[in-house]
C-alpha cells in the first residue's frame, strides 16, 4: 500500500459508552484504498458497535453519539445518519439481511436508484413520477453481479432464493453504487456454504483490485487470513492487535481474541482445583437437543459433578445458550437428563424447579425479572410459588396469603448481602442498573435454595465492578451453600476465573472439555472446531 | 397513594394523575354549579351514589384480567349474558323477591364459568391479540343470543310478549322480583338524599374478596403473569391456567355485577343492551388510572365514580342551564367522549 497518500479512512480515538458502560475505549484504525483488513474479536468485544459509528447508524446517536474523530480522505466526517454514509461512499452489508422478500433480484439491488424515464406525468408533476428503466435496471444489476463473479438469477424474487443469494444480492446493492468506496461486510460468510463463500471470497479480492476497500468482519478466522491485508483483533473494546495478515497465523489469533493473560496469570491455581476430582456425578445429560432459535444445540453429551462450577463456553449462535435454556424447559427440547439418579422430564419448568434446580436467565429483563414490580417480588416470586416460602396459611391451609414482612425481610438479606444499589426494597426492578438487575436475579435463584443452579451469562452487560461481585457473590454461593453450579459464558477468561472445568460448544455439539489451566489456544481452537 | 403528603402538591399530582385530577376538579365545578341552576344538589348526589353502586361490581370485573395480562374484558357482554341468563330464569321458575336475587346468582354461576372457560380457552390461543378478539367475541355472543331470547321457550306471561305468547320482552320489569333488594337493604334516606347501603356494601364485599385474592398465592402469580409471562413460565407457572382463571372470575363478575346493575335500575334489559355495557366499565377503570396490565381496587373506585359523575352530571347541569331536555343527547355526546379520551389514555402507566 502507498504509505505517503492519505489514507481513505482514519478512525481517531474513537470511544463509545452505553449508559456509563464503555464499550468501545480508543479505537485507532486506519485503512487505505484498496486494501482488506480483516476485523475479529469474540462477541461483545465491539466489532459492531465499531462499525455503527462508522455508518452513522441512529442508534449510537440515539445513546449519547460517541467520542474521537472519523476522517474520510483526510477530512473530517460526521455521519447523522445511514444515508450520510452511503453519500460518502459506504456501503454496509449487514449480519440479518435488509431485503424486500417480493421483489426480484434487479428490483432490490436498484432499490430507490433505479435508472428511470421521463414522461409527460413526470415532467407536469415531479422526478417521482417517472418510470422504471427496466432494461438499463437489467444492465447495471448484471454487472454488479458479475463484479461478483457468482451466478445470479435477475428476476428471481428474494422470498424463493437460498440464503447464500440472498448475501450476494446485498453484496451486489452495494456494488452497484457507482462511488463506493469502502464496504462494510458484517459476518456476511456465516450463512454461506463452503463453496460460495470461497466465491465471496474471490469476490472481495476483485474489489480490492479496483480499489475499494473493505472491511471484513468474519468468525472464520483462515478467511481473514486469505483475503486480508491486515488482520484486526479486538478484544473488551479495545483493539488489541493490528498486524499484517501475513505476519500471524490461526493460533496466535486466537489467542489474542481470547485471552488477556496468556502470559503467566492464567495460569493463577485455583485454591482447590482438584477437590471435586473425586466427587460423584450428580446430573447427567445425554443426547440432549433443544431447538432455540439462534442459539440450536444438536447433540449433547455431558456431565456434572456435585459441587462443582462446571463453565460452558463457546461463540455465539453455536448454542451454548440452548443447553440451561433447554434443560430448564423454555425452549423445545429432547434427550435423556438425570439429576441424582431420577430423570427429569424435559419441557416443563415447574418439573426442574421441583427437582431443586434454578437458573439465572442471559435475557434479563425478557425472562429474568418483572420489570414494573418491586424488589421484593422479583426476589420473593418464585421461592413463594414453588416452595410455598413466604406465605400465611388460614382455615387449615386453604387460603395461602401473602406474608409480606416475610417477603421484605428476605429481600432485605439479599440487599445487604450482595450490596444490590437501591432506593428501598419496594423499588420497581426497571429502575436498577444492569449490574443491579443482575444480582437481584441472583438473588432469585438464590432465594429458591437450590442444589443445582444453572446461570446464563451472568455477566452480560454490566461493567468491571459488577461483574466481580456477581462472580463473587456465585463462587461463594458454590463454596459456602455446597451448590453445583452450570454457569454459561461467552467470556472465557471470566469462566477461567470461576470455573472448576469448561466444556466448549461449537455447533451445537461439546467439542472438548477441559480444566482451567489449559491454554487460551486450545479452548480458541476447541471452539472455532466445528462452526456452522 | 397516600404516602406522599410530606413531598406536597406536585408528588400528590403525580401519584393521583394530572388526568384523574382535571376530571375530579372538573366534576366539582359541575356539583358546584348544580345549585346555581336550579338543580337540587342532594338528588343529584344520590344519583352518583346509586349509579356508581349499580355500575362498581361491572367495573370490578375488569381487574382479573388486567391483572393477569389479557388486558382489558372487552368481551364483558358474555359474562352479562350469564347474568342475563340468570335473571330470566330465575323469573321463569317462579321466585319471587330477595330469594329471586340469590337464584338469579346462582343460576348465572355455572354459565358464567362455561362460558369463561370457553372464552379463557380461545384468549390463551391468541396471545397478543386479546383485546381485539374480545371485542369480537362481545359482539357476537350479543348478537347469537338476540336469537336465542326469541327462541328460548319462556313461558312467564311477565317477561314474553303479550300477544304472541312467546319470546322475551326487549325490558322486563323486576317489580316484585328483585327490584332494589340490595338498594333497599339498610338504606339511608335524609330528604332528597338516599344511600343505598345494601348494594355498597355487596360491592364492597367483592372488592375485598378481589383484594384479597390478589394478596394470595395464586392472585399473586396472576399479577406476575400479568406483568411478565415469560418470567411467570421461568418461575414454574402454568401461564394459560391462570389466565383461564382470570378470564372466567372476570366473566363471573360481569354476570354478578348487571344483575346488581338490574336489581338497582328496576328492569332486565336483554337483546342488544348488553352491548353498550362493556365501554362505559372499560372507560371507568382507565379513567381511574389502571393501565393495560396493570389495576387496583382504588382505580375501579375512583374511576366508577368520576364516570358516572360526569355521565350523570353534566346533562342535568346542561339541561338546567338552557332550558330544553337534551339530556339523552348530552349524555351520548359525554359518554362516549369520556370514553373514547380514556381510550387514548390505554397505554399510561398506573398511579
Amino acid at each position: 500500500m502507498s504509505e505517503e497518500k492519505t489514507p481513505l479512512l482514519q478512525m481517531q480515538g474513537i470511544k463509545k459508552d452505553f449508559f456509563g458502560n464503555q464499550v468501545l475505549t480508543d479505537i485507532n484504525l486506519t485503512l487505505h484504498e484498496g486494501e482488506v483488513i480483516g476485523l475479529v474479536g469474540e462477541n461483545g468485544a465491539g466489532k459492531s458497535t465499531l462499525m455503527r459509528i462508522l455508518f452513522g447508524a441512529n442508534m449510537i446517536r440515539e445513546t449519547g453519539g460517541y467520542e474521537g474523530e472519523i476522517l474520510l480522505n483526510g477530512k473530517k466526517v460526521q455521519f447523522h445518519s445511514p444515508f450520510d454514509a452511503i453519500a460518502a461512499g459506504i456501503g454496509m452489508v449487514h449480519q440479518e439481511f435488509s431485503l424486500i422478500p417480493g421483489f426480484t433480484t434487479t428490483e432490490n439491488i436498484l432499490l430507490n436508484r433505479e435508472p428511470s424515464r421521463k414522461s409527460l406525468v413526470s415532467d407536469i408533476f415531479s422526478d417521482r413520477m417517472n418510470t422504471l428503466d427496466r432494461k438499463k435496471m437489467e444492465e447495471r444489476a448484471d454487472a454488479a453481479i458479475r463484479l461478483m463473479g457468482v451466478d445470479l438469477d435477475r428476476k428471481m424474487l428474494i422470498s424463493d432464493m437460498p440464503v447464500g443469494h440472498k448475501q450476494f444480492t446485498e453484496i451486489a446493492r452495494e456494488l452497484s453504487k457507482d462511488h463506493l468506496k469502502l464496504l462494510i461486510l458484517d459476518e456476511p460468510t456465516a450463512v454461506l456454504t463452503e463453496k460460495e463463500a470461497e466465491a465471496l471470497l474471490s469476490a472481495i479480492r476483485g474489489m480490492a483490485q479496483r480499489g475499494i476497500a473493505v472491511i471484513f468482519i468474519t468468525h472464520r478466522l483462515h478467511e481473514i487470513l486469505s483475503v486480508c491485508d491486515r488482520v484486526c483483533v479486538m478484544r473488551d473494546g479495545k483493539l488489541v492487535q493490528d498486524v499484517p495478515a501475513k505476519e500471524t497465523d490461526i493460533p496466535q489469533i486466537t489467542r489474542w481474541m481470547v485471552g488477556r493473560e496468556i502470559e503467566g496469570k492464567s495460569e493463577a491455581p485455583k485454591e482447590d482445583t482438584a477437590r471435586n476430582s473425586s466427587a460423584r456425578t450428580i446430573l447427567s445429560i445425554s443426547h440432549l437437543w433443544v431447538d432455540m432459535p439462534g442459539e440450536t444445540v444438536r447433540d449433547v453429551t455431558l456431565e456434572v459433578k456435585e459441587g462443582e462450577i462446571l463453565g460452558i463456553g463457546g461463540l455465539a449462535g453455536q448454542g451454548k445458550l440452548g443447553i440451561p435454556n433447554g434443560i430448564m424447559g423454555l425452549y423445545q427440547a429432547g434427550g435423556k437428563v438425570v439429576f441424582n439418579g431420577e430423570e427429569i422430564p424435559l419441557n416443563s419448568p415447574r418439573k426442574c424447579l421441583d427437582s431443586s434446580f434454578a437458573f439465572v436467565s442471559e435475557d434479563r429483563r425478557g425472562v429474568g425479572l418483572l420489570l414494573d414490580e418491586s424488589l421484593e417480588w422479583n426476589i420473593a416470586f418464585p421461592a413463594m410459588q414453588i416452595q410455598n416460602k413466604f406465605l400465611k396459611h388460614y382455615l387449615g391451609g386453604l387460603i395461602k396469603w401473602r406474608d409480606d414482612a416475610a417477603i421484605r425481610e428476605v429481600t432485605q438479606k439479599y440487599i445487604d448481602e450482595l450490596a444490590i444499589k437501591c432506593t428501598d426494597s419496594r423499588q420497581k426492578a426497571r429502575e436498577l442498573s444492569g449490574g443491579n438487575q443482575q444480582k437481584v436475579c441472583l438473588a432469585k435463584a438464590f432465594a429458591l435454595e437450590p442444589s443445582l443452579l444453572f446461570v446464563s451469562e451472568p455477566t452480560r452487560g454490566i461493567d468491571v465492578v459488577a461483574k466481580s461481585l456477581v462472580l463473587d457473590a456465585l463462587k461463594r454461593f458454590n463454596r459456602e451453600n455446597h451448590v453445583t453450579i452450570v454457569m454459561v459464558s461467552s467470556e472465557l477468561e471470566e469462566l477461567r476465573q470461576c470455573c472448576d472445568r469448561i466444556a466448549i460448544v461449537s455447533g451445537g455439539r461439546i467439542t472438548g472439555i477441559f480444566s482451567t489451566s489449559e491454554s487460551a489456544e486450545k479452548f480458541g481452537a476447541l471452539m472455532l472446531s466445528n462452526v456452522i | 397513594m397516600k404516602t406522599n403528603e410530606k413531598s406536597g402538591f406536585a408528588k400528590f399530582v403525580d401519584s393521583f394523575g394530572l388526568p384523574r385530577l382535571i376530571i375530579t376538579a372538573f366534576l366539582l365545578l359541575l356539583l358546584i354549579a348544580c345549585p346555581f341552576v336550579g338543580a337540587d344538589l342532594p338528588t343529584q348526589i344520590s344519583n352518583i351514589i346509586s349509579r356508581f353502586s349499580w355500575n362498581g361490581v361491572l367495573v370490578l370485573a375488569m381487574v382479573p384480567m388486567v391483572h393477569s395480562g389479557c388486558g382489558l374484558n372487552f368481551g364483558l357482554p358474555l359474562g352479562i349474558i350469564s347474568g342475563l341468563l340468570g335473571a330470566t330464569l330465575s323469573i321463569e321458575l317462579g321466585f319471587t323477591g330477595g330469594f329471586s336475587f340469590v337464584m338469579a346468582i346462582l343460576i348465572s354461576t355455572p354459565f358464567a364459568l362455561v362460558f369463561g372457560g370457553g372464552y379463557g380457552w380461545l384468549l390463551n390461543r391468541i396471545k397478543g391479540g386479546e383485546m381485539m378478539i374480545a371485542t369480537y367475541v362481545g359482539f357476537s355472543s350479543v348478537s347469537l343470543m338476540c336469537m336465542m331470547w326469541l327462541v328460548l321457550p319462556y313461558k312467564s306471561p311477565n317477561m314474553v310478549w303479550g300477544l304472541a305468547g312467546k319470546g322475551l320482552r326487549t325490558t322486563i320489569s323486576l317489580e316484585g322480583y328483585f327490584n332494589q333488594v340490595l338498594a333497599r337493604f339498610l338504606a339511608i334516606k335524609i330528604g332528597n338524599f338516599t344511600f343505598p347501603t345494601g348494594t355498597i356494601l355487596f360491592f364492597a364485599l367483592l372488592a375485598f374478596l378481589m383484594w384479597a385474592f390478589l394478596h394470595t398465592k395464586t392472585g399473586t402469580a396472576m399479577t406476575a403473569v400479568g406483568s411478565n409471562p415469560v418470567f411467570a413460565r421461568a418461575a414454574g407457572i402454568n401461564v394459560d391456567r391462570i389466565r383461564l382463571l382470570s378470564v372466567i372470575m372476570s366473566t363471573w363478575l360481569a354476570a354478578i355485577g348487571i344483575l346488581v346493575y338490574e336489581q338497582g335500575f328496576g328492569f332486565v334489559q336483554l337483546y342488544m343492551a348488553p352491548f353498550y355495557m362493556a365501554l362505559p366499565a372499560v372507560s371507568a377503570i382507565l379513567i381511574g388510572g389502571a393501565s393495560v396490565n396493570k389495576a387496583t381496587i382504588t382505580n375501579v373506585i375512583i374511576g366508577t365514580i368520576l364516570f358516572q359523575g360526569i355521565v350523570t352530571m353534566t346533562p342535568t347541569v346542561m339541561n338546567n342551564m338552557i332550558h330544553m331536555d337534551m339530556s339523552e343527547v348530552i349524555r351520548i355526546i359525554v359518554s362516549n367522549g369520556m370514553i373514547l379520551y380514556a381510550l387514548t389514555r390505554k397505554t399510561e402507566a398506573a398511579a
